[in-house]
């Protein structure tokens, strides 16, 4: 058996450097022994600030009621649900690449993929904070769950999108949650056995559930990802799908349409891989792992970002279509005045979304600006920004006015504590992730040990070598023996 | 849970290149391969040591069935049953809106039971404390464990592994099971007498 397999070497390495096995551990687990730095502390302070300002904007809405945000009676879904479904979308990342990719034997995957998945989490917590919150009297919050009660028992109703929600959002976090820790055990184990500390001895030990490496236990731990793998590619699918519905059931012009499934789930890849680029861009370069994430991982996810971006943008077009060609006036008259008209109150936005979201990706058509690390970081922050106001575009400008203009809504602004609210998201995520790239280890140590020998730069060298020497016997042996 | 203390032959590589052939020739001579502990997953280690393939995915399936059951049975006993809701003169057997809560539940219990049984089978929880025969085993060295019994000549063991190519041999006597216990503390076994206070 030939065991260094062949992989074409016209295929970028996606281990740059010369590494082996021990380099990996060394360069991916050093961060985690070291004394965070200055910037670390600062950045984790922030966190912390804004997160107790969330906490402030929660406690005054909980204390004072809903009336401490500027909802009103026609915008009864503002900033809140936008923030929502901007998080979940950004939650879908990382079950993405380590799902969908890990199916599609994606290499490049190996490289974000642990990072990605610890946004996905984080970014649900988040995401699950305004529909609890929302809910006014949070203290009544269980009633969403079906068990038998004194009620009557009254059940929730199984028939409605917003419950399938509750099922959709609370399994998605559960699976997420395993998926990313089963396949922790095995670095933790590595962080364990390297630990000189007593703390960490304890900690990772702990941590790890006793990981050995057995051949045993690699095999089931190679059969438990894959097929958590196959149940997390419908499960992400179906996550966004089922938010859209929460939309896509009613019978709101601008909501009322069938396209939102499919539309909903690319945006939420659009938004989810923006959202990977901008925190790998800042973790590659703080923990120095340019090595592991290289920019030839950073152009196969802008390959995926002008791909969703422009499948969202043939999705806003073609509901822009329908609306005129469906020929209902309602339906019409919020697409065509609430949106699309740049001097009605919200029209801004649209084309701010559009901008965002449809134009400014095609630049990634151009491979020089694909592989530029600023333009991609700016990039990620549009595309970011973008995705935001296509949520709010949807909520907004659906329901300020409708049928019946006597009670259609003056201009709505957010309140102070509906924005210190979405900021104490950001950072309650960033107070996560903080925590994460400095105790975890970011990178799949183990995952890139298996693709060294296939994907790395050294034993790519060392394989165009044997292949220039003696051709027919490289075919022979490799080549003719691998079909 | 218990093991027992036995006696292994233990010997390190540096390179799976050099441990198939080596596998392939301690099993040939006979010896007894424990298990052999490796930083990443192998490909085809399983089988070369003799491994049966591993049969998780069933139970998965399993846990999805039984998820996609209690879900179909629970909604259609509450809304047909229990408490007939009348929504909007629909019927209250609406199978179609179903369809979203069945599939969740199924991906939830086949998730959580897999990882469960993965666990269990693996016998993996937090405080769980197992013998580690190489620290760097979870690193860069592929770990052969060889059992002996009373009749194995283990200086024989150690250089016939030596010979295969292993980098570093030796013996160990080593609990198989694993223990309740912290890996910042010495290892007690759970067999040694516990001092009383």
């Amino acid at each position: 058996m030939s065991l260094l397999k062949y992989e074409s070497q016209l295929r970028e390495p996606l281990v740059d450097g010369n590494k082996d096995y021990h380099q990996i551990t060394e360069d991916i687990i050093r961060p985690i022994e070291m004394k965070p730095s200055r910037l670390w502390y600062i950045g984790f302070v922030i966190s912390i600030c804004l997160l107790l300002f969330g906490v402030y904007s929660v406690y005054r809405e909980v204390t004072y009621g809903i009336g401490q945000w500027n909802l009103n009676k026609t915008i009864g879904w503002g900033w809140d649900i936008t923030n929502f479904v901007w998080w979940i979308g950004i939650g879908h990342a990382g079950t993405l690449i380590s799902a969908i990719l890990l199916l599609f034997r994606q290499g490049w995957r190996t490289g974000v993929n642990r990072a990605a998945e610890a946004m996905t989490i984080f970014a649900v917590i988040c995401a699950g904070q305004f529909p609890i919150w929302h809910m006014g009297r949070v203290w009544m919050a269980f009633f969403v769950m079906p068990y038998p009660n004194s009620r009557g028992p009254l059940w929730v109703n199984f028939n409605s999108p917003l419950l399938w929600d509750v099922f959709a959002i609370s399994t998605y976090f559960t699976v997420s949650l395993l998926f990313w820790y089963s396949g922790l055990l095995p670095d933790l184990a590595t962080v364990r056995d390297r630990a000189k500390t007593k703390f960490r001895k304890m900690f990772y030990g702990v941590a790890s559930f006793g990981w050995s490496g057995s051949t045993k236990h690699w095999q089931r731990h190679e059969s438990l990802s894959l097929v958590l793998a196959g149940l997390s590619t419908p499960l992400v699918l179906s996550v966004h799908t089922i938010v859209s519905f929460d939309f896509a059931t009613s019978i709101v012009p601008g909501w009322h349409t069938t396209i939102f499934p499919p539309y909903f789930v690319a945006g939420a890849i659009f938004s989810g891989f923006a959202m990977v680029q901008t925190l790998m861009i800042v973790v590659r370069k703080v923990l120095n792992l340019q090595d592991y994430i290289t920019v030839g991982h950073i152009e196969a996810m802008n390959k995926i970002i002008v791909l969703t971006g422009s499948i969202v943008g043939c999705a806003y077009l073609t509901e822009l279509f329908i609306a005129w060609y469906g020929q209902n006036p309602y339906e019409w008259y919020a697409f065509s005045q609430n949106r699309a008209n740049l001097f009605s109150p919200y029209g801004w936005s649209y084309w701010l979304m559009m901008f965002c979201n449809v134009v400014s990706p095609q630049l990634f058509w151009s491979r020089k600006l694909r592989r530029n690390i600023t333009v991609t970081f700016f990039m990620s922050i549009i595309v970011n920004i973008g995705m935001w106001y296509e949520r709010f575009v949807i909520i907004v400008t659906s329901v300020y006015r409708d049928y019946l203009p006597s009670s259609w809504s003056t201009y709505y602004s957010p309140s102070i504590y509906e924005i210190g609210f979405y900021l104490g998201t950001f950072g309650l995520f960033f107070f996560c992730f903080f925590l994460f790239a400095k105790y975890f280890p970011v990178i799949a140590v183990a995952e890139i040990k298996a693709i060294l020998k296939t994907s790395g730069e050294n034993y790519k060298v060392k394989m165009t070598d044997i292949e220039k020497a003696d051709a027919e016997k490289f075919y022979i042996e490799e080549v003719e023996h691998a079909h | 849970m218990a093991g027992g203390i036995k006696k292994f032959v233990v010997g390190c590589f540096d390179d799976e290149k050099v441990l198939f052939p080596a596998v392939k020739n301690v099993r040939k001579a006979g010896y007894k391969i424990h298990d052999v502990y490796t930083p990443f997953p192998v490909h085809g280690l399983d089988h070369a040591i003799g491994m049966r393939e591993t049969s998780i995915h069933t139970a998965g399936f399993i846990y999805a069935i039984t998820g996609t059951t209690t879900a179909l049975t629970s909604i259609s006993w509450i809304f047909t049953k229990d408490w007939p809701l009348n929504i909007g003169g629909k019927p209250h057997f609406a199978l179609p809106a179903w369809i979203p809560i069945t599939f969740e539940l199924t991906v939830l219990f086949s998730a959580i039971g897999m990882v469960l049984t993965f666990c269990y089978l693996c016998q993996m929880a937090p405080f769980v404390k197992k013998h580690h025969f190489h620290p760097r085993a979870t690193d860069d060295l592929f770990v052969m464990a060889i059992e002996c019994t009373d009749k194995t000549n283990d200086a024989e063991v150690q250089a016939f592994l030596t010979q295969a190519g292993a980098s570093e041999v030796n013996v160990q006597h080593a609990e198989t099971g694993w223990w309740i216990g912290r890996y910042d503390r010495e290892q007690k076994l759970y067999k040694e007498p516990k001092a009383i206070n």
